[in-house]
Parts: C-alpha cells; structure tokens; sequence
C-alpha cells in the first residue's frame, strides 16, 4: 500500500509562509486566491496489503515524527 | 565543573561552547558524539547551535533520535543542568523535554543581531548570577526562533515561571519592534517546571569576549559554575 501524508500549521497557528505567498499572489493580479497555507507532502510506501493497517503504521508515523502535533496537523491518504 | 558539549552532525556552535567552557572560564570540557551514550562524567550538558541533521523534516526533529538523546534525557530527569542553545533549544523542545515549538521567523527573514534580554527568572542553574530584570545584550543568529505554544500551554509555563528570558529594548520593557522573531509573549528562554533543562534562543557563547562585542553571556556560564561549586559545598 501508499499512504500520502499531508502536513500543515494547525489553522489556529499562523503561517508567515503561506501569508507571504498569498500576498505574493496578491501582488500578481490573483485577488481571487484568498489564503495559502502551505504544508509537506510525505509518501510512505508501506509493506502491506491491509489498508486499515496501511492508515494506523502511516498514523502513528505521523504522530511521532512527520508532524509535530503542538503546531500541526496532518491528513492521511491510502491507496 | 566538567561541561559537555553534544555535537550533531551539523553543530556549528559545538566548539564555540567547548572554547568558552575550557579557555574561558578554565572549566574541563569534553565532546559528546551524537551516536555516543556515554556522557564521559559531565556535569552539566551543553546542546549548541548549528542545523543538526541539516534541519531536516523541522529543527531539531531527527537530532531528538540520536543515541545520546537517551542518556541527556536520564541526566536531565535526575536533575541535571542542561542548556539548549539556538538549535539545542529547539532540539530539546522536540525532544519534549521543553514545552512549546519553533516557528519561521516573522518576516521569514533569518536574523543575525545583538538583542537585548531581560532576565525573567533567577532561580535555574543558568541565570542564578543574574538580577531579575536585569538586561542582557547577547547575539542572535537563527531562522526559526519564533516561539509558539498554545494558549493553555502559554498559561501554564507562564503561572509556573518558566519564562527565562524575554526579548525587550534596551531600557527592559517589552516592546514589539525589539521582538527579533515575533516570539509569542516574546519568550526568549524557557525551562522546564523541575528549572533544570534551559533553552534560549540567543548565543552566551558567542557573548563572552570583549572581542566579540560584549560579555554578558558570561553571566550564563558564571551561573551554572557558581551554582555548581554551590551544590559540592552543601554535598561534597
């Protein structure tokens, strides 16, 4: 299985890069683009079949070392 | 007193630590090797600056892994001084054995410049040769030093006084555009509730020579010999 691990800021922790990025638009003519939040991307290959098991092993690897949890938070993809 | 210096693969401020300790203030001083679980009989623990493991994943995050992680967490847990410098500071937060995370600067900019500090606390081993509210002029080098914890977080470091150190202008009062970092209640040194386990953003070590621009950081290490020579008096 593949587990794709999204990173970001936790929403109520603010993103000077994501707020730099956006203004960045701004200043292009991209007025439409309202906020950027940016974040990491993680693929795990993992060597499993189940994808329950898939998304627990890619959970706790995120919980203890992708993500640092008193800033962010992720979301998990298996397929 | 014998210090000793963790040195990651990426340390920069390792021998800047080591020359203060042993050429400075005439201590013994000693490497630790990151992959090492020996502490070679330290008394106190530097983690000095630089990008260890190249910051990879975020600061601090693939250092708090390394074998000798284990054996400065059983030192710290028994009371031992240890002090997280820059990059050591933000080690220990990820490591847990310091509340709260590093964010970029605000203004992503990464900044290099003498701050101004006001010793909050005098009651750990790094600050018990300060006054409280006395001012520090100490170099800041770092792209990561924004301090953020939650607010529950914030409150609870906050009522317990674990606040060190806050960045202020020169005359001690806190004042946003002497915030280097936008550090959240511009926290610049924190310990841990047991006030052992000290990080600071801002480099002592760097501080300590007047060839350098200043002296105050040898306050740091004026304390934790002080209070060293202190504690062999009441146990020898």
């Amino acid at each position: 299985m593949r587990a794709r691990v999204f990173v970001t800021l936790k929403p109520s922790v603010f993103d000077p890069q994501g707020r730099t990025i956006v203004e960045a638009l701004h200043s292009l003519g991209y007025t439409g683009v309202a906020d950027v939040r940016q974040g990491k991307y993680f693929e795990l290959d993992l060597a499993t079949a189940d994808a329950a098991l898939a998304r627990a092993l890619a959970a706790e690897v995120a919980d203890k070392v992708l993500a640092n949890p008193v800033i962010e938070s992720y979301r998990i993809e298996v397929d | 007193m014998r210090f000793g210096v963790v040195v990651f693969p990426g340390s920069n401020c390792d021998e800047d630590a080591y020359h203060a300790a042993k050429d400075l203030f005439g201590q013994d001083a000693e490497y630790l090797w990151h992959k090492d679980t020996d502490l070679k009989g330290a008394d106190v623990l530097i983690l000095p600056g630089g990008f260890a493991h190249g910051d990879y994943l975020r600061t601090g995050a693939m250092a708090r892994f390394a074998p000798i992680m284990g054996p400065v967490r059983t030192f710290a847990d028994r009371g031992g001084p240890v002090l997280g410098i820059c990059n050591g500071f933000q080690i220990l937060l990820e490591s847990g054995l310091l509340p709260g995370a590093m964010l970029r600067n605000r203004g992503l900019k990464y900044r290099c410049e003498h701050v101004c500090l006001r010793v909050e606390q005098t009651d750990t081993p790094f600050t018990a040769a300060a006054v409280q509210g006395q001012v520090l002029r100490i170099p800041i080098g770092h792209g990561e030093g924004n301090y953020f914890a939650p607010p529950d977080m914030l409150q609870q470091i906050e009522t317990s006084r674990q606040v060190v150190l806050r960045y202020t202008n020169p005359a001690g009062q806190l004042d946003e555009d002497w915030n280097p970092n936008g550090s959240v209640h511009a926290i610049a040194g924190l310990c841990n509730a047991a006030r052992n386990v000290v990080g600071m953003m801002p480099h002592p070590e760097r501080a300590c020579e007047t060839l350098l621009g200043g002296t105050d950081g040898r306050l740091i290490f004026d304390s934790v010999i002080n209070s060293f020579r202190g504690s062999l008096a009441l146990h020898p």
